[in-house]
């Protein structure tokens, strides 16, 4: 067994996989990472199965350090600086942490969540099919609670294979995609309003939801409805006007009408948004949104065919073109230097 | 009961959930027939349907998107929800008891005044009901009932609290709950209960499915705290009666 040491972390930073589900008729809301498509990054690089449970890291800095064996780690996600000991390591690629070498994670940049995935997941135990943290139903694996400086976290220890890197495909900064409802009828003309508004995410927003600032939303018949269920992404609107975007940890019923939900795909996009970043959402039907589905399940599911070892370039022209025009200095040797596009799971 | 219904609406909730909504209001018809639907999917599952919510007046049917598309779903929820009810609900009932007023039941005196009544009389009626188990909800075991009597019926409070206790007996509108953990809450505390909804390592976890029916017993405070060491232990301490 190997043991990867927390030796300092940020507060938001706890062990998430897929979430929990089947019993959210009884509360329990889901859980789960905020950024699916990072996480199954992550893992895809450190030879897991893509929700394999992992460390999200919020906006702060962190260092870890390897002990009694190994450790191979992955990251993804927002981009921050990465150092093994004095060693720079790129983005979106695995590396093998030695006993008693350190690990330093610079404060995130441009988004908001990384995922640190171990070769071999994380020791612990699943509730209700999940390790994931929920402090006040005191669930998640090892402790059910976010890290904290000083947590030692069993680990198997690092195998022989190659170390494999990732290019993970550019995106554009696109509006967030919803389907409005399900109490749409709600809002009547301030539907427009929603759909028209440029929106920024408040600093006060947490893992149970995101609060929006923007043009007022208002109710055409009062502001408390009968309470129903909620899912993630559901966009409920409480007396004041400026919308909640419920995340996984949300209540799983809610008494605020919801004009409209973040659509699934869309969602991870939409939580590694920072603050103060102007967006804009985008109504789609509830047909457009199941292709989006269909086509995001295509994408998790090729993450491990865009996968190469260090050392076995494919030389990506396109990447390289598009990286000399912007001005960076480029090596087709150095995945480091051209992996600069923008990353879908950095991008609003 | 109506032998023809409108047929529920069905409303989407992004791209992977149905929200099957039978009323906008709180009615004992409409969560009913949210539970009859409910077990109608347990009892003959439509493959891509992942997990269900029962609300007081709608159903939320979360499905995978991959597996079955909207239109599809929401034609075949609509063929179940046309079934007749059944006469009647097969419903687990139990004995739910609350140490009432004092340190565990802080707005009972100020309830009861603005109601009109003594703490006795509020007691005394809040106990009387049967109770339905309409939903679960907010945090885990948090169980919304239905069967208030009408004259318990207060706005909730102005000021919510930001920290209730976990076992907390409470009333809003024309609500009735039983709260599990810790938590916030803008409902008028009239005791507390030592049985634990949620337990984590107990067998069942969640003692209250949606359908159950219960009724409240008044305990001295010296039996709720023996009622509470057991039920940290594991005990269920609610009483399950044949129904």
């Amino acid at each position: 067994m190997s043991r990867l040491i927390v030796t300092a972390v940020g507060p938001a930073t706890s062990v998430q996989d897929a979430g929990r589900f089947g019993a959210q008729r009884y509360g329990l809301p889901p859980s789960g990472a905020m950024d699916r498509l990072a996480l199954a990054t992550a893992n895809t690089l450190a030879g897991n199965p893509p929700f394999t449970a992992a460390i999200e890291l919020g906006p702060y800095g962190a260092t870890f350090t390897a002990e009694d064996g190994p450790v191979r780690i992955a990251l993804a996600g927002a981009a921050r600086g990465i150092k093994i000991d004095d060693r720079v390591l790129p983005r979106n690629q695995s590396a093998t942490l030695q006993p008693g070498e350190r690990l330093t994670l610079g404060a995130a940049r441009e988004a908001v969540f990384s995922y640190l995935a171990v070769e071999g997941g994380i020791s612990g135990e699943a509730a209700f099919g999940s390790r994931s943290v929920n402090a006040r139903a005191g669930l998640g694996s090892p402790v059910a609670r976010p890290l904290q400086s000083g947590d030692r976290l069993d680990v198997d220890p690092a195998t022989e294979r190659a170390e494999q890197t990732i290019a993970s495909l550019p995106i554009a900064p696109d509006p967030i995609r919803v389907v409005l409802g399900p109490q749409d009828d709600e809002f009547g003309d301030a539907v427009r309003t929603f759909l028209d508004g440029v929106w920024t995410i408040s600093p006060t927003s947490d893992r149970m939801g995101y609060r929006l600032e923007g043009p007022l939303i208002r109710h055409r018949n009062g502001h408390n409805i009968v309470s129903d269920g909620t899912v993630n992404g559901s966009i409920q609107v409480p007396g004041n006007g400026q919308p909640i975007v419920l995340m996984p940890d949300r209540g799983t019923t809610g008494g605020y009408p919801k004009i409209a939900t973040v659509i699934g795909p869309d969602l991870g996009r939409f939580a590694q948004t920072p603050p103060r970043r102007p967006f804009r959402f985008e109504a789609i039907s509830v047909a457009e949104a199941r292709q989006a589905a269909i086509a995001f399940a295509a994408r998790l599911a090729d993450l491990p065919a865009r996968m190469t070892a260090v050392g076995q370039f494919e030389v990506n022209v396109a990447a390289l073109h598009s990286a000399n025009i912007a001005g960076h200095a480029v090596s087709a040797v150095d995945a480091g230097t051209w992996q600069s596009e923008p990353r879908p799971d950095q991008r609003p | 009961m109506a032998a023809e219904f409108l047929p529920p609406r069905m409303l989407p909730s992004g791209d992977a959930a149905i929200t099957v909504e039978f009323a906008r209001r709180i009615d004992d018809d409409a969560n009913r027939r949210v539970l009859a639907l409910d077990r109608l999917l347990a009892a003959e599952p439509i493959a891509g349907i992942t997990e269900t919510v029962p609300t007081y007046r709608s159903l939320l049917v979360h499905y995978d998107p991959l597996q079955i598309d909207f239109a599809t779903l929401a034609d075949q929820l609509t063929a179940l929800a046309a079934r007749p009810l059944p006469d009647a609900m097969a419903a687990r009932h139990w004995r739910i008891p609350v140490a009432y007023g004092f340190e565990h039941g802080i707005d009972l005196d100020e309830a009861a005044a603005t109601l009109g009544l003594s703490p006795e009389a509020l007691i005394a009626r809040h106990a009387a009901p049967t109770y339905r188990v309409a939903m679960i909800g907010f945090t885990p075991g948090w169980s919304y009932l239905s069967g208030l009597d009408p004259a318990l019926e207060l706005p909730r409070r102005r000021e919510p609290r930001l920290n209730t206790p976990a076992g907390t007996i409470s009333i809003g509108g024309v609500q009735a709950g039983v709260q599990c953990i810790a938590g916030p809450s803008g409902w008028h505390l009239l005791g507390r209960t030592p049985v634990r909804t949620y337990r984590l390592h107990r067998d069942p976890v969640f003692l209250l499915e949606p359908g159950d029916t219960l009724n409240f017993y008044p305990v001295d405070a010296t039996t709720f705290a023996e009622m509470d060491r057991a039920a940290a232990r594991g005990d269920i301490i609610a009483e399950r009666v044949a129904s």
